[in-house]
């Protein structure tokens, strides 16, 4: 178990990420740390998947709100930018639960950036890029040759 | 703490260098959100500015914090003039056409990530984090650049005509990536900044390599305009500042 209160830590690890809902912040690799004072503060540290991710704001909201609604009182948010965040740092269900909503997940950590993914609909790996930016930083949009399907890729970050 | 050795007002400038390149850039490339030549690039171009606008977050409140005056990233980013603005001329140059945009990314992406990869090293840690982390970004978008760039200079005659012509028109900003100034060396001296004059070959060594592919060709030497980092303009950038100031100056300190 990470350091820090688990009771604290295992309210701030369920919350879903605000873009990609079928992951918890967990799987998602960006929550750092849960500290709980002696008087009962939280400090949670989360650290961004990239500089500009718009959805910062509203993770510190979702945050903030798991944990007063547990009843914590004193609750502060803070993000830290090192060690960077990688897709190596996805939580061990995370490829699994993006895999299950048609999103294809990155290669295992140490494995090279596949030039094929496997399409999420049918299977093939007869798919292509169709842009290396998607709908948010973090996924690109690829296309299935074999079924026609678009769907979107989690793209390798290291 | 990197404070304690060099003078504050030399780390908050460089702060600004840094911090200024990616806010002005990332207003260029917004300025192209919807506008863009197909869909896919209209989010590419978004993506981009978006990190830049995360680098620039980071980057201005660090200055702020360095500072100690009690300006935000907000008070930097709305409240200061032209001549109070650090960033290369390079980055404020408009959106002509797309092929502008483009080699203005190329120069600026290989640029950046050169600049990136050293300072990841830098004695002062909150730079040392940006830089690792915008590294990674700034190897997508050199990448994005490369890949049109050769696109369109080895494509039709019309898109190779018009990378030529942007080519031209952002040549003689290039001198000024890598000039030194007493700020920068007094810094690079103290192992915090990345010293310009090393990134050159690196970024010439890209160049070369993309235009060669592109079929595409550039003067031996290094452009000579400069003035963007002591606070000397082109005089398009009161015009973007106009733009990008216009609500905070309207309406100070407005929420919604
Ligand atoms: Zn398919």
């Amino acid at each position: 178990m990470p350091a820090g209160d688990v009771t604290a830590w295992e309210i701030v690890a369920a919350v879903p990420d605000p873009e990609l809902p079928v992951l918890t912040l967990e799987d998602l690799g960006v929550l750092r740390s849960v500290d709980v004072d002696q008087s009962g503060s939280v400090l949670v540290t989360l650290t961004p998947t990239y500089s500009g991710c718009p959805a910062m704001d509203a993770m510190r909201a979702d945050v903030q709100r798991a944990l007063l609604g547990a009843g914590y009182r004193n609750v502060a948010i803070q993000f830290e930018l090192a060690p960077a965040w990688t897709t190596d740092q996805l939580g061990p269900l995370a490829r699994e639960h993006l895999a299950a909503a048609g999103i294809a997940p990155p290669g295992e950590p140490g494995t090279p950036v596949a030039l094929s993914l496997k399409c999420p609909q049918c299977g093939s790996l007869r798919t292509r890029e169709a842009s290396h930016f998607g709908a948010t930083s973090c996924k690109a949009l690829w296309q299935c040759s074999a079924c026609g399907e678009p769907f979107e890729h989690l793209k390798v970050l290291r | 703490m990197s404070t304690d050795v060099v003078a504050a007002s030399d780390l908050q400038v460089y702060a600004l260098y840094l911090g200024d390149d990616c806010l002005i850039l990332s207003h260029r490339l917004a300025e192209l959100a919807a506008h863009a030549p197909e869909f896919e690039e209209d989010v590419a171009l978004s993506n981009l500015a978006l990190d830049l606008l995360g680098q620039a977050r980071a980057l201005l409140t660090y200055a702020g914090v360095v500072e100690a005056a009690g300006r935000d990233e907000d008070a930097l980013a709305y409240g200061r003039d032209d001549r109070e603005f650090h960033n290369l001329l390079l980055v404020e140059q408009p959106n002509f056409d797309f092929a502008h945009t483009i080699v203005r990314q190329l120069f600026f992406a290989s640029y950046q990530l050169a600049l990136y990869r050293r300072l990841e090293h830098s004695q002062d840690l909150t730079l040392a984090a940006v830089a690792a982390k915008g590294a990674k970004e700034a190897s997508y978008h050199r990448d994005h650049a490369r890949l049109w760039t050769v696109r369109l200079g080895d494509g039709t005659k019309e898109s190779h005509s018009r990378m030529e012509a942007a080519v031209g028109f952002l040549w003689p900003f290039t001198g000024e990536l890598f000039q030194p100034d007493p700020i920068t060396q007094r810094l690079v001296a103290a192992g915090i900044a990345a010293d310009p004059a090393a990134l050159e070959p690196v970024w010439r060594a890209q160049i070369d390599q993309t235009f060669a592919e592109a079929g595409l060709g550039h003067p031996v030497e290094l452009g000579i305009r400069q003035g963007g980092r002591s606070g000397l303009h082109s005089e398009h950038l009161g015009h973007l500042l106009s733009e990008m100031q216009h609500l905070h100056r309207s309406h100070p300190n407005a929420s919604w």
